[in-house]
């Protein structure tokens, strides 16, 4: 089924007009509201009056995520806070997070339809029960499923993360027939399942929704397998709206990037110049629909390509790769967005400790695993095991505290993280791709 | 003789838990000449503390540093405890007795006329006490100079 098919099989031509004329909309309307804007599009010389095309956009100024820390919270807001009704947050490079605002439009008209049309691209409809399992919170994993699939008219089940065993009951007892959750967790669900004796045939799953990781061909074959359903990805930020600029089909050739709500560029990540369709690079997405929080031209440091042209499931929509790589040095971890600069600055902050670490990543069963490595300074050394151990505590409880999520921490010896010169090598990635 | 006197320099060296650590340690000391006369670890399951008495603890802790090592130096009191059953459980009674808290104690490889010798850290806060606790029960301390010649 097609949710929307009015927007989703538009005519490009179609299509690109409606682009063009909401970019300028809101192109107009961060003139006169948001002066961060205003000043850059002044510096450039363009208003919205010199939006003609879409090859306009590339007059327009890059947002990145430094710029989301300067104007840290409401900087980028068009709209006064008081008329958001929602906020979601994610990891900035720094202590601050990175935060998006909702109106009540933006929300039902934007990001529950854009849900929607992804629980669609997995096959969904209104008779399915749909089991949530992302994180209800600040993170916009949970609230954005379920209002997507309380839009699409699904009996939403909101699980949220943790205890396994009572999530299988429930889809279980409750007939669940989608999953919503990470990836890594749906392998942990599926291990759980086996671990308890669960046929797949006894859950009614037919398909499921899993994003906010990289994951890989041989992971979906495993979920298919192992959870008897049709494994479909899903794609979004915080800094755009969240889950759900982009949901795959059941051609499973790449990810329907919503364009009529944000508009995808694949740009050369150091020259700043728009890349020829089908070329691999950074991706960069201009809100044209949203009203509390349009950022122009968002650089995601993720990098993939675009494909344009006609699905095999009618929609009409670019298609996007899966996510290849990183432009920066952002790890996700269980799901987490995770700077290594956020750990330098909790580090940092703890004055037995200088800032000689490193950071190893392993996966244990199916849970990604941090482990900080510290080095022992003379201020921090003692004779006394119970010392050196508060020490190792207080640094886990300030990292996690700070991260979200659980951290472990080793103290090594002096010198033994190895200095370079230049970038220090801070991240050992040991996981294999799920 | 001042509770300096009888405080012994002990040498601690953080040590991961990694193979090959501890006789590097054992090696640099011996290539300084520098003789280990007691020593016990306390380890956890990342790391460990190598406690040592050598004869000749601030060249040790110098020599340490130099080869990389997290080094560090701790007084602590080395008593003669008269080697038979129940000898060491009386003086530990004694320290009971004043509310001093041993943090961790571990003997000597020799004894003396006899005697057991035994290395006790003690709450330097407690230093006092534990030193009249000792004098009164006639428990001999024995001073650092010897205790490094031992």
């Amino acid at each position: 089924m097609i949710w929307d098919p009015y927007y989703e099989c538009m005519d490009p031509e179609q299509r690109a007009e409606l682009q063009v004329r909401r970019l300028r909309e809101t192109v107009a309307r961060l003139n006169v509201s948001v002066p961060w804007y205003r000043d850059r599009f002044a510096d450039r010389g363009i208003g919205p009056e010199d939006i003609k095309s879409l090859d306009d956009l590339r007059h327009l100024p890059f947002t990145t995520k430094d710029d989301l820390r300067d104007t840290y919270p409401f900087g980028l807001f068009a709209v006064p806070p008081e008329e958001c009704v929602r906020i979601h947050a994610s990891s900035g490079t720094t202590g601050k997070p990175i935060i998006g605002g909702y109106t009540r439009e933006d929300i039902n008209s934007v990001w529950a339809e854009t849900i929607a049309r992804t629980i669609a691209c997995g096959g969904g409809t209104s008779h399915d029960v749909l089991h949530n399992a992302y994180g209800y919170g600040l993170f916009t994993g949970g609230l954005g499923l379920h209002y997507g699939g309380e839009l699409m008219g699904c009996l939403v089940i909101p699980a949220s993360g943790g205890n396994t065993e009572r999530q299988l009951m429930l889809m279980e007892d409750l007939g669940s027939t989608i999953l919503c959750c990470t990836p890594s967790y749906a392998l942990t669900i599926a291990d759980t399942a086996a671990d308890l004796g669960i046929d797949p045939d006894r859950l009614k799953l037919k398909s499921g929704i899993f994003g906010a990781e990289v994951w890989s061909e041989g992971a979906r074959e495993s979920i298919e397998e192992r959870l008897g359903l049709s494994a479909h990805d899903i794609y979004g930020l915080t800094e755009v709206i969240g889950p759900g600029v982009a949901g795959e089909c059941e051609a499973k050739a790449g990810l329907h990037v919503f364009d009529d709500h944000f508009i995808p560029e694949i740009i050369d990540p150091d020259s700043g110049e728009p890349l020829p369709p089908g070329e691999a690079g950074e991706l960069v997405f201009t809100c044209i629909t949203k009203r509390a929080f349009p950022l122009i031209r968002f650089r995601t440091r993720d990098i993939s390509r675009l494909q344009y042209g006609k699905c095999e499931c009618g929609r009409t929509h670019p298609r996007m790769e899966r996510i290849t790589g990183r432009t920066d040095d952002m790890l996700i971890i269980r799901g987490v967005n995770v700077f290594p600069s956020q750990i330098e600055e909790v580090l940092l902050q703890i004055e037995e400790v200088e800032p000689h670490y490193q950071l190893v990543l392993t996966r244990e069963g199916r849970l990604d695993n941090l482990e900080v490595q510290v080095e022992v300074s003379p201020a921090m050394f003692s004779d006394e095991v119970r010392k050196l151990e508060a020490i190792e505590e207080k640094i886990r409880e300030r990292l996690s505290s700070s991260l979200g999520i659980r951290v472990g921490v080793k103290l090594v010896e002096p010198k033994s993280i190895e200095r370079s010169i230049g970038k220090a090598k801070r991240v050992i990635d040991m996981r294999e791709e799920a | 003789m001042t509770a300096s006197d009888l405080l012994s320099k002990q040498v601690s060296v953080f040590l991961e838990n990694k193979s090959g650590r501890l006789a590097e340690v054992c090696q640099a000391l011996g290539r300084s000449e520098i003789n280990i006369r007691a020593l016990c670890i306390a380890d956890t399951s990342d790391f460990g503390i190598l406690r040592l008495i050598v004869d000749r603890p601030d060249e040790a802790v110098e020599v340490l540093q130099s080869a990389g090592f997290s080094v560090g130096s701790t007084g602590v009191l080395a008593l003669r405890i008269p080697d038979r059953p129940g000898g060491l459980g009386e003086v530990l009674d004694r320290l009971q007795e004043v509310d001093v808290n041993v943090e961790y104690m571990y003997a000597f490889f020799i004894t003396i006329a006899g005697d057991a010798v035994v290395l006790f850290k003690i709450d330097d806060a407690a230093l006092d006490a534990t030193l009249n606790v000792l004098d009164g029960a006639g428990i001999q301390v024995i001073p650092s100079d010897e205790v490094y010649r031992l």
